[in-house]
């Protein structure tokens, strides 16, 4: 019998990307419902009662929530191909701890991004350059984080690639001046169908937080 | 050649706690030591320079970070006895899921609780009474979160059960009425000697959350 799945997303999110990356890379066909997080479905407040967050993977009727416990689920589940984590437990373990690290850090600054201005948004900006210029840090001369083949580190922080435009739009910076082999990094990652086909286009993302502030009134 | 396990923690650290458990559960021999937070040991230092955090786990020379993470790492190398997650991977998802929940919400809404006054907590407490209603949900009629056996998520939590005398008296909540089924949990875990051995004395813990509340001129 056939696996029904099912992802519960939104378009620019970054976690969200985790996820569709993950399915791309495994081959697994799946159904894409666009959730609006104005007005939450039905469906998404009884998949994730908890958090009412995207992304919620639904697998045969039972969901999953928190996009880097699906990532691992996914690598498990369909683990035929296209391992995404390392089988050494240590490298795991390291793999877990930077996709955590970009758990608390990134999202966090990447709000702020866009609700703050003047002084609050130079600090804002000078904490995003920290948190990529220690992920460049990681990286070192390495393809990818995971090392020679693209892995769980690397889908944990590259759908925050198409937030970059809105970021150094807003802040008045250029990231590739400041961490060039995380761009690198990145144009590579973009090679890769999986990734070139999940993320969003940077420029809709960069219209959608204009019109956000607008409609706020931040401008 | 036998292991090398060195645990850099503090005694009070409720994360620090989690690890011990683990550790205890798998019959492992580890070399405990105390870090002065406001003094870090070079060791910690150069283990964890992105966080410089406790509690961090060096096996044979190579660090392991974040208590969850450690956990995860424990159960993997140390898997010929006592699993600490279940062979299920949507199962597993699912104890992950909790893991996170109790890590996003647990700390530093009891911390918030047990050292504030006013309406910074009173609006904590709101918070904790709910998510400790949501966890005795979750528990539901079984032994353990875990089913019938102790796994992640009690270990997640259980640390926190230290601090129950304290939100009693500082946050003037009655745990047994309230939360009768966690608290219930709570003795259950007690009895196993991992557990037993690991966590302080509640008016050990109660002493500790004084003396912060006086350091900062909370009366």
């Amino acid at each position: 019998m056939a696996d029904e799945v099912i992802l519960l997303d939104a378009w620019n999110s970054a976690f969200g990307m985790r996820v569709r990356v993950a399915l791309a890379e495994k081959g697994i066909k799946y159904e894409y419902k666009e959730q609006d997080l104005g007005n939450k479905s039905p469906l998404l407040l009884k998949m994730n009662p908890i958090h009412k967050k995207v992304p919620v993977l639904i697998h045969n009727g039972k969901p999953i929530c928190e996009s880097a416990i699906i990532v691992q689920y996914i690598d498990e589940v369909w683990n035929d191909k296209a391992p995404l984590l390392p089988s050494d437990p240590y490298e795991k373990a390291q793999a877990r701890f930077w996709v955590d690290y970009i758990d608390k850090k990134m999202y966090d600054v990447g709000r702020r991004v866009w609700s703050s201005k003047g002084e609050e948004l130079e600090a804002v900006k000078k904490e995003i350059i920290q948190h990529l210029k220690l992920l460049e840090g990681e990286l070192g001369d390495k393809p990818y984080f995971g090392g020679e083949t693209f892995g769980f580190v690397d889908i944990g922080l590259i759908g925050f690639y198409s937030w970059f435009y809105t970021y150094e739009t807003l802040g008045n910076f250029s990231i590739e001046a400041e961490c060039p082999k995380l761009i690198a990094w990145a144009k590579r990652c973009m090679e890769k169908e999986s990734v070139s086909k999940s993320l969003a286009d940077p420029h809709k993302v960069y219209e959608f937080i204009k019109g956000i502030k607008k409609m706020l009134g931040l401008e | 050649m036998a292991d090398e396990v060195i645990l850099l923690d503090v005694w009070a650290s409720p994360f620090g706690m989690r690890v011990r458990i683990a550790l205890r559960e798998k019959g492992i021999k580890f070399d405990w030591r105390a870090e002065d937070l406001s003094n870090k040991s070079p060791l910690l230092l150069k283990m964890n320079p992105v966080t410089k955090q406790i509690p961090v786990l060096i096996h044979n020379g190579k660090p392991v970070c974040e208590s969850l993470i450690i956990v995860q790492y424990i159960d993997e190398v140390w898997k010929d006895r006592t699993p600490l997650l279940p062979s299920d991977p949507y199962e597993r998802a699912h104890a992950r899921f909790w893991g996170d929940y109790v890590d996003k919400k647990i700390y530093s809404t009891a911390r918030q609780v047990c050292t504030t006054k006013g309406e910074p907590k009173e609006a904590a407490k709101k918070e904790l009474i709910q998510c400790f209603k949501t966890l005795e949900g979750e528990l539901g009629d079984k032994a353990y979160f875990g089913g019938k056996t102790f796994g992640l998520v009690d270990i997640a939590l259980i640390p926190f059960y230290g601090w129950f005398h304290s939100l009693e008296t500082i946050g003037n909540l009655n745990m047994e009425a309230e939360f009768p089924k966690l608290v219930a949990w709570g003795k259950r875990c007690l009895e196993k000697e991992s557990v037993s051995q690991t966590l302080p004395d509640q008016l050990k813990v109660h002493d500790f959350l004084l003396g912060i509340r006086k350091k900062l001129g909370i009366e």
